[in-house]
């Protein structure tokens, strides 16, 4: 069944060592993931979303630290890859970019030749070669005269210029797969709205599939054709964004929802909040990890949740089958 | 940037002459005491001290007498000393600087190659028994006092195994001019440069890797890592790279204390005749004109060194090249 799927991640968990002992900061987290597909994991900061993307990467080089499951992309297994054949995965196969784009360039060199860099890395072409197809890249990513841009260091660039050249050299060697860790958060909201264009622009330009990490609701809406939410490093819920949003099966699910700013209407004077914080991974409760914090909680929650379907979706909660689903959202406008 | 380094030598000549007026009013001008009798010498006659007196310009007010000792010390340099009547003091000290030279530059050669080296096979290694092995020896060569490894060299070198093979090619002590004879200046000279050396491999081992493994959890180096860059690309291109900022201005800094007599003991232990040594002379004599000259000396070094890392630092990074 994931014959067709272009990366399929199944009961992936990553253990760190916490204080002398492995504790699971992403546990049994499971999605398949398709060519061309925009897939978006939301979650607040801590709930595994950047864990998750750096163990697809191989990223994690934390000692002791253990992934199990697996993640199978193209076919190919993941897990346990030796360093030297995921070496040529990254920045060719598969290739990231991440939020904050002031720190992710090395300071001292030019924009240009750290993209000419990982070019030259996958490929055997010439300087010249290498620095052309930069120039071009830069250009596709809507950067204003490319050539003068590839010159110049990363401080001399605005947040967005630095983060349309961190997307050119991510897909610099046609990636089939791009991960997006939170690429818009530190940057002003005129330009995040380029930058979710752009995304969705490569998917049809460059056939490329997109793992988009992100804790705002609203980039999902926009960008996203399947959502995953997750919640303590679990997934709580992941469906279609579409019924995802117009009507959430977990009450985490729902409560983010709430806490997006009505684009219509009358605005409340305050916007609904989900009260406490969630718990730190090594407190985990053996219940659901919502549970503390959820209106829906009752004695059959303290059990942990398996995950059920429910509508389109599936969802780590009790409540449908139990007979009480969450009734549908009353503004289902922000479905696009 | 040509403007930048325009500005950056106004501002070195700006500090060097506010060393000299600092040095010349603490050394020539303190209250009580009259450098005219000390230049003149002990129950020197009234006609010598007044003679003196008008040379140096000493009845004149400070200004004067300020300008009157630069001039002694850089246009006519005929300074002398106090102590020894007759010796010019600025030739001495150029006498003295190339030995000096030699000496800190070999040492500086061994200590930069030898830490970096170090530093980085400690990075790349963290945690293994490699690394704790090489920090360990960098601790151990911070902690050895320079002269009692230097009297332990000399003692196997130059007494008790001299006449064995490994060491009969050491010369006696002190210096030979490179111009003279390159390979004895070398045979002279590799002891002391290890011996000087010792120290700064361990300090500069140990600052590297602690920055280098700072420089590990960055943004940029996880990128490097992203872009599917070898490990060893991602620390040295990336890495090192940047770590090279803090190494440069640390070197900067103790190269130069070097050279402006800060070998002292090198130089005592190994019979050189070197600017540390000369000052060490100066200051148990009271010799105040080469004092005033050792001191304006190792300012200069101090000062210029200073401005060549600050371009350095124009050249290593770019985010300085365009802050000012």
């Amino acid at each position: 069944m994931d014959g067709d799927m272009l990366l399929a991640v199944r009961d992936l968990t990553v253990a760190l060592p916490v204080g002398g002992r492995l504790v699971p900061i992403v546990e049994s987290v499971s999605f398949t993931l398709g060519t061309r597909e925009i897939l978006g994991i939301v979650g607040e900061s801590g709930s595994g979303k950047s864990v998750t993307s750096l163990a697809i990467m191989g990223l994690i080089d934390v000692p002791g630290a253990r992934i199990t499951g697996s993640v199978r992309f193209r076919g190919r297994e993941l897990v346990g890859l030796p360093p030297r054949a995921y070496r040529a995965l990254r920045g060719r196969e598969i290739a990231m970019i991440f939020q904050d784009p002031m720190t992710a360039f090395t300071p001292v060199y030019t924009v240009g030749r750290q993209i000419d860099e990982q070019i030259r890395a996958h490929q055997k072409i010439s300087r010249a070669d290498a620095r052309a197809r930069t120039v071009r890249l830069l250009g596709d990513m809507g950067v204003p005269d490319p050539e003068r841009v590839a010159g110049r260091y990363p401080h001399q660039l605005s947040g967005g210029l630095r983060q349309r050249a961190m997307i050119a050299m991510a897909l610099s060697c046609n990636p089939a797969l791009l991960i997006a860790d939170e690429p818009t958060t530190a940057l002003d909201v005129t330009v995040q709205a380029q930058i979710l264009d752009l995304l969705r622009v490569l998917r049809r330009d460059y056939g490329s599939s997109v793992l988009l990490i992100t804790h705002d609701m609203g980039v999902v809406a926009e960008t996203c054709d399947r959502t995953l939410v997750l919640y303590s490093g679990l997934v709580a819920e992941r469906g279609p964004t579409g019924a995802l949003f117009a009507q959430p099966a977990h009450p985490y699910t729902a409560a983010l929802l709430d806490s997006i700013p009505p684009l219509h209407g009358l605005r409340p004077a305050r916007l609904p909040s989900i009260p406490g914080s969630p718990p730190a991974p090594a407190e985990r409760p053996a219940g659901c990890p919502f549970g503390p914090r959820c209106t829906h909680v009752h004695a059959a929650c303290a059990t942990r949740p398996p995950l059920v379907a429910c509508g389109e979706q599936h969802v780590a909660c009790v409540l449908p089958t139990e007979g009480h689903p969450l009734p549908p959202r009353r503004v289902p406008e922000m479905s696009a | 940037m040509a403007l930048t380094v325009l500005r950056r030598l106004g501002q070195t000549l700006f500090v060097l002459v506010g060393i000299s007026v600092l040095v010349f009013l603490v050394f020539f001008a303190t209250p009580g005491a009259d450098p005219t009798a000390r230049i003149a010498g002990r129950n020197a006659s009234p006609e010598t001290m007044a003679r003196v007196r008008v040379e140096y310009g000493f009845d004149r007010p400070l200004p004067v007498q300020y300008a009157r000792m630069m001039e002694k010390l850089f246009v006519t340099r005929d300074l002398t000393s106090y102590v020894n009547r007759g010796q010019k003091v600025v030739p001495e000290i150029l006498e003295a600087a190339p030995v000096t030279l030699s000496l800190v530059s070999g040492a500086a050669a061994i200590w930069v190659v030898l830490s970096v080296a170090m530093g980085v096979t400690a990075a790349a290694l963290r945690g293994g028994w490699v690394d704790r092995g090489l920090m360990m020896l960098g601790l151990v060569g911070i902690s050895i006092p320079v002269f009692w490894l230097g009297q332990v060299v000399n003692l196997v070198t130059q007494s008790r195994y001299h006449d064995s093979w490994l060491f009969s090619w050491v010369p006696g002590l002190g210096y030979v001019p490179l111009t003279e004879d390159p390979l004895g200046w070398f045979r002279a000279l590799v002891l002391p440069w290890l011996t000087l050396a010792v120290l700064f491999v361990g300090i500069y081992s140990r600052v590297l890797r602690a920055d280098l493994v700072a420089v590990q959890s960055e943004d940029f180096m996880r990128t490097a890592r992203a872009k599917g860059l070898s490990p060893a690309r991602v620390l040295l291109v990336h890495g090192l790279r940047t770590s090279m900022i803090t190494f440069v201005s640390l070197f900067g800094l103790d190269f130069a204390q070097l050279v402006g007599g800060g070998a002292l003991l090198t130089e005592v232990v190994f019979g050189l005749q070197g600017v540390g040594r000369l000052t060490y002379q100066a200051l148990s004599n009271l010799d105040l004109p080469l004092i005033m000259a050792t001191v304006m000396y190792s300012a200069v070094f101090v000062v210029i060194a200073n401005a060549v890392v600050d371009m350095l630092y124009l050249i290593l990074d770019p985010r300085v090249r365009d802050g000012r």
